[in-house]
């Protein structure tokens, strides 16, 4: 089996974190990373939290210790990430498959690449995770009975 | 190729997640839905409501099977994120071996935990 030749990663976090010149997308591949990172770390946390009800014990629940303002805005938060992971995560899948980036052209100058051809997918999605965000803050709010 | 598999299947899961978060989420946070699966007034986690919901063997169902492909998804996702860092082979393996007993290990915390909370459900269900 041939062995995979591996390059030396110099830019080392600065490689992902930094965008340069590279247009929307690179943000949006940060942010998609960032708010992963965001949302594991709360989701490991809340597996253990919520296992305890197997014991009685119910941390989230009014008099609790995760059950003041501080933590439901960290529940924001979190759904706010959520929001933006999913909806940026469903592009991420479909370009992946090949949609929206339109058909392969011959390479004649100019050159056109394919992020402008899948730049309004990316529009589309970002609208509609402001749309649930919205919508998200509203239930969180308390204004939905 | 083995690579492209696993990619292909945190792929996957980030739908399934898609779906089962989303619901999860809808259920927990909107008022006029939480009612349904809320029947006990106030908030839609409130002790009385979650034994609520633990007492239906669909939910518990959907907690088991979000719980194992967010482990999944997780996990791989920031096993890719550490392996860019152009890592020794030895601390590759080291780091995949560390998120797999991580993730076992909570897969069976939180099955645990929802099986029992199943199981004094069903009993408080029955008085």
């Amino acid at each position: 089996m041939a062995e995979i030749k591996k390059y030396d990663n110099r830019l080392g976090l600065w490689g992902w974190l930094g965008g340069g010149r590279w247009g929307v997308e690179r943000y949006a591949y940060i942010l998609h990373r960032l708010t992963g990172l965001g949302i594991l770390f709360y989701f490991l946390m809340h597996v253990v939290v919520t296992s305890l009800r197997a014991r009685g014990i119910y941390l989230w629940v009014e008099g609790g210790v995760f059950h003041q303002p501080i933590f439901k805005f960290g529940e924001f938060l979190v759904f706010a990430a959520f929001a933006y992971h999913a909806f940026n995560g469903v592009r991420l899948v479909l370009v992946e498959l090949g949609f929206a980036v339109g058909k392969p052209i011959e390479p004649v100058y100019p050159y056109k690449t394919s992020l402008n051809v899948q730049r309004p997918l990316l529009v589309v999605m970002m609208v509609l995770a402001a749309i649930f965000l919205a919508a998200g803050g509203y239930a969180f709010l308390g204004l939905a009975k | 190729m083995s690579e492209t598999k696993y990619w292909t299947w945190h792929m996957a899961a980030g739908v399934v997640i898609l779906f089962l978060l989303g619901l999860h989420m809808t259920i927990m946070h909107v008022g006029s839905i939480a009612h349904m699966f809320a029947p006990f007034g106030g908030e839609a986690i409130s002790k009385a409501n979650s034994l609520f919901r633990d007492g239906h063997l669909l939910f518990t169902v959907t907690y088991i099977l979000l719980l194992a492909v967010a482990l999944y998804h997780g996990l791989y996702g920031l096993r890719t994120i550490l392996f860019e860092l152009t890592l020794k082979p030895a601390a590759e393996k080291a780091i995949t071996f560390v998120l797999l007993i991580l993730g076992l290990g909570l897969l069976g915390l939180g099955t645990w935990g929802a099986l029992a909370a199943h199981a004094i459900a069903k009993v408080g269900i029955r008085g």
